[in-house]
């Protein structure tokens, strides 16, 4: 079976899951699934073009979702005034002490020769720099967050439409894998993977602690939708027409005063799968750009060069390939892809929860949809990103059914059932941990492995 | 029938074959040297012997048994010692670990044998506390070739002893391969130096793209005006 | 102005908030990053499960420790916890045996490279974290009972009659006796038997190794007990000391990991110290010194803030600063790394 009728199956086979959802359990659930699937497959398109590409393991994808979720909230949330008024200009300063600093240190590294004499003149500037920047930073912070805690007690953000967050995300991303990409890239595969679990960890502890810039772990809630509220939907006009237009069949049979009453129904439940197409319709749609984008890449001189590179390093440095700025290329638009993912996961959950970034769920699950999907290739992560997403989802009450059938024998009350029925949820990191190891044994490239193209060899 | 012998050949690593039908044999107390141009598949020969690569054909036979089955661990735990020709000592630990190393698979006492070594190399012994990473390439070439003695073999094996050493240190090498040679081991060797290695060889062999071209005594082939001229540069 | 007393009180408050704890963290961390190292040296990849086994062999000894607390069975003032160490040890040997025939001795005998292996032990990470908290359930757990201190606070005020006390918890005391001759047994180990020297060697040069009649399955074998025993009584130390929570173990990865590179990656010695050079900057960049410095500066030079570096949250930040340095600067670590 060649990889294009391969394809084709698979993604059959997950509209197929998916509509049996649909049917079983609800199209709310399905679209739901769906919507988060698609999310998934952008964040695991992310991870392939670092390592499918490029043969780099980055291990802080969670960092770069969170950075893509934070820019859901700077670009959304109004900016808060009073905040703004009681600190900006300790801010400011702070800022400027900040820009000095790393100012004085590039001058300073550029300028002196190495040697002990610069790492300690180096030191200096840091250290008195921070101390410099702690100095107006503090009471700024410290006034910021008096202004309303309960309710607001950050500096709230710039007040656009929460779709530009999703570009915002991925700048922010790229802007942090640049910096890590300048620092990390070059060092061996392992110590890139430890440094990237590192500063992903540091990320989400900036995001938690850091109140005056995202309210920490109070949470930011109710972030503007791109996308229509329910409620609002319920009363319009043309909504309701439609919904009595879709259900006219089931309508015409009910009497006056039940059809009221079951129109009104129809019109609760349509809106809300109404607002969950709306999203997938604008997930898809992202999801397709950069898949394009990246085919096209993939295939271009540009993404041969790359393939070139992870596969024998030395010879594309001998070839003149200048392999270390390719590399931070490829890192920066993967960070940002994945960027772009964290920011839309933040839209549809209309909140931003820094404790809810794990790197079991946000780092590792993708990395398996990656692998498992086959990496090197798009379609595959696509296909990653949606079938380790449904299994994730759905091995919950699977495990709990499993487990409740299996100790059907015990009595309800019995301490070894309950427990084992509560934790059940915990099973599905063994089962992705063994799907995981299971294609990496027996199907080392994945379900849909990378196409190799050779001369005269069509797939 | 000979002490060690490989007779025709062939295979390779996977890819193209590189031994194409060649034969290798070396007695006790005798030393065989293997020499020809680059990529004659020397090493390859010596590697084949001591099962580093799979043949497709060809018979090995060690004490007048076929030894061609046996993985080159147990190859080893019969009595051929090898020194490859690089990373051929453990850099990290003291010559005298080192040793020990080489008298792995060894259950008896092993000072006895470490004071050979100590007679034969006696720079050893002044280092013997001191990491083999640490030594000067002569000296690490002793503990290499120590390390192998280490296992009393019947045959010792050398991939290229003399590969980046001084002229100086190389006759002292020969000279002290020709003492390990008197305790009655069997040497096969691989050589670049070719004329100074056939001046200490019983047996010479000279392959070429995988076969035997010339094969007699040292002195013979160093006599011989073809080898001369075709491969000890006139 | 300072008096002795003063200069005293203040070496005390050093002393009890950060070199005990900085020595216990310390040594915890040495523990762990001493079987990443193991792992490294032998098996050549970084082993991203380790955290996990630490949890898993916590989790048993936990359990066994509650089993011996209900049969009524404790070794008197000692946490019950040391009598369960076997069992926790036994079982840990267990599951990273089957790990290691199961997931990783096909990626040996095919050479993968070592990216493969440390994909592979993502896999494992995640099994492995699944089995714990499907048992033991993902929440806090204390397992700590018998004597808590060593020394109070309070007896040190009182006997010494200063203002400012030391304490040393029983499970700090213990943290670093059980490391000192932890480690002093395994280096006598790896010095001096023909299996610990074996194990040297072939991390040094394993074609060597394999051409000296090392048989490899059995150094593996040994490098993964050992391991076990180091992971169980790292993670059963930081437990006791500070309390068992699976989540918290993962996150023990980054530390352990920058522990043992900034050492010197496969360098044992590099391991220990790379894990007191992180314990002790965490602490130390972490400490509010603002008591301290009233101690020692005349009144009119106190300081109004807290004194402290960095906030404790960001003890992430310290061992990725450090590990970031030590890569720039000396990528080998400290003590040249790479073999054992």
């Amino acid at each position: 079976m060649n990889n294009t009728r391969k394809t084709q199956l698979a993604f059959a086979a997950i509209a197929l899951l998916l509509l049996i959802i649909g049917f079983a359990q609800s199209w709310n659930v399905a679209l739901g699934i769906l919507n988060l699937c698609l999310i998934s497959a952008v964040m695991a398109l992310g991870v392939n073009m670092q390592w499918g590409y490029a043969g780099l393991l980055n291990v802080g994808v969670m960092g770069f979702a969170a950075l893509g979720g934070m820019s859901a909230v700077l670009v959304s949330r109004a900016p808060i005034e009073e905040a703004w008024q009681a600190g900006w200009s300790n801010l400011l300063i702070a800022a400027i002490c900040f820009g000095g600093t790393v100012a004085a240190a590039i001058f300073c590294y550029r300028k002196l020769t190495p040697g002990r004499n610069r790492n300690l003149a180096m030191t200096l500037i840091i250290v008195a720099g921070l101390f410099l920047t702690r100095n107006f930073l503090d009471p700024a912070i410290a006034s910021i967050e008096a202004v309303e805690p309960a309710k607001t007690g950050f500096l709230g953000g710039m007040g656009l439409p929460i779709i530009f967050s999703w570009l915002v995300g991925g700048l922010v991303a790229a802007g942090i894998a640049w910096f890590i990409g300048k620092v990390a890239l070059g060092l061996r595969a392992d110590y890139l993977a430890i440094a990237t679990l590192g500063i992903s960890e540091i990320i989400i502890a900036v995001l938690k602690n850091e109140d005056w810039l995202t309210r920490g772990v109070k949470n930011v809630t109710g972030l503007a939708r791109p996308v229509p509220y329910e409620i609002d939907l319920q009363s319009s006009a043309w909504f309701i027409d439609f919904v009595h237009w879709w259900h006219r069949g089931s309508l015409a049979s009910l009497e006056a005063g039940a059809q009221q009453q079951a129109l009104k129904q129809f019109v609760i439940d349509t809106s809300s799968i109404f607002v969950k197409v709306c999203y997938s319709g604008l997930f898809a749609g992202v999801l397709c750009i950069i898949l394009l984008l990246s085919v096209r890449a993939l295939n271009s001189p540009w993404g041969r060069m790359m393939r070139a590179i992870r596969d024998n390093e030395v010879a594309a440095a001998a070839m003149g390939k200048n392999v270390t700025r390719r590399h931070l290329e490829i890192f920066i638009i993967g960070s940002a892809v994945i960027g772009i993912g964290g920011a839309m996961l933040t839209t549809l959950d209309g909140q931003f929860t820094p404790t809810s970034y794990q790197p079991l769920r946000f780092t590792f699950l993708i990395w398996v949809m990656v692998i498992v999907g086959g990496s090197g290739n798009n379609m595959g992560s696509v296909l990653g990103g949606f079938l380790i997403w449904l299994v994730w989802i759905e091995a919950e009450p699977v495990g709990v059914w499993l487990m409740e059938a299996g100790t059907g024998w015990l009595d309800e009350s019995n301490a070894l059932r309950l427990h084992l029925i509560e934790n059940a949820q915990h099973m599905r990191l063994f089962f992705m941990g063994l799907v995981l190891l299971l294609v990496l044994r027996f199907s080392p490239g994945g379900i849909l492995p990378e196409v190799v193209r050779r001369r005269g060899n069509k797939d | 029938m000979s002490f060690l012998s490989g007779l025709d050949m062939v295979g390779g690593y996977g890819g193209a074959d590189i031994l194409k039908g060649c034969s290798i044999e070396v007695d006790e107390g005798e030393i065989a040297v293997i020499v020809g141009p680059n990529g004659a598949g020397k090493s390859t020969a010596m590697k084949a012997l001591l099962g580093m690569l799979d043949l497709k054909q060809g018979e090995i036979t060690f004490r007048g048994k076929d030894i061609s089955g046996l993985s080159p661990q147990d190859r080893i735990a019969e009595g051929i010692a090898f020194v490859p020709q690089t990373n051929n000592v453990f850099t990290s630990m003291t010559v005298y670990e080192n040793l020990e190393m080489g008298a792995f698979l060894r259950d008896d006492d092993i000072d006895a044998t470490v004071e050979q070594i100590y007679e034969l190399f006696p720079i050893l012994a002044q280092k013997k506390d001191q990491r083999a990473g640490e030594l000067s390439g002569g000296q690490r070439q002793q503990v290499a070739v120590g390390r192998a003695l280490m296992s009393q073999p019947a045959v010792l094996m050398l991939d290229e002893p003399t590969a980046g050493v001084s002229p100086i240190v190389m006759d002292e090498l020969f000279d002290r391969i020709l003492e390990v040679r008197q305790t009655g081991v069997a040497i096969l060797m691989v050589e670049q130096n070719a004329r100074q290695a056939l001046h200490i060889a019983d047996r010479g062999y000279v392959l070429v793209i995988g076969e035997n071209r010339h094969t007699d005594t040292g002195e013979a082939l160093l006599a011989d005006p073809e080898v001369r001229r075709s491969f000890l540069g006139g | 102005m300072e008096t002795a007393t003063d200069i005293i009180s203040s070496v005390v408050l050093l002393l009890n908030f950060i070199v005990v704890p900085g020595l216990s963290y310390g040594s915890q961390l040495a523990l762990g990053a001493l079987g990443i190292t193991l792992v490294f040296g032998i098996l050549r990849f970084a082993n991203f499960a380790h955290g996990d086994t630490m949890a898993f062999g916590t989790m048993i000894t936990i359990l066994v420790t509650w089993w011996l607390q209900s049969k009524g069975i404790s070794p008197g003032p000692l946490p019950t916890a040391l009598l369960a160490l076997p069992a926790g040890i036994l079982a840990t040997v267990i599951l990273l045996v089957i790990t290691d025939k199961t997931v990783y001795r096909y990626y040996r005998h095919h050479k993968a490279v070592p990216v493969t292996f440390m994909i592979a032990s993502m896999g494992v990470m995640f099994m492995t974290n699944g089995i714990v908290r499907f048992v033991i359930g993902p929440n806090d757990q204390r397992f700590l009972d018998g004597e808590r201190f060593i020394v109070r606070a309070r007896d040190f005020k009182a006997s010494t009659g200063l203002a400012e006390g030391l304490s040393i918890k029983v499970s700090q005391g213990l943290t670093i006796v059980v490391a000192i001759i932890l480690v002093a047994l395994l280096f006598w180990f790896l010095q001096k038997t023909r299996t610990g020297k074996a194990m040297r060697a072939y991390s040094d040069n394993e074609d060597l190794a394999l051409l000296s009649g090392v048989n490899p399955d059995r150094i593996v074998l040994v490098t993964w007990i050992i391991t076990a025993i180091l992971a169980t009584i790292a993670g059963t130390l930081y437990g006791l000391d500070k309390s068992f929570k699976p989540f918290t173990y993962l996150q023990l990865l980054l530390p352990m990991f920058a522990a043992a590179i900034v050492g010197g990656i496969g360098n044992p010695i590099g391991a220990i110290l790379g894990g007191y050079v992180i314990a002790f900057s965490e602490v130390m960049v972490t400490y509010a010194y603002k008591k301290v410095f009233i101690y020692l500066l005349p009144q009119s030079l106190e300081p109004d803030g807290l004194m402290q570096l960095l906030s404790t949250d960001y003890k992430f930040a310290v061992s990725f600063v450090i590990l970031v340095l030590v890569l720039l600067v000396r990528p080998t670590g400290i003590l040249r790394g790479k073999v054992l």
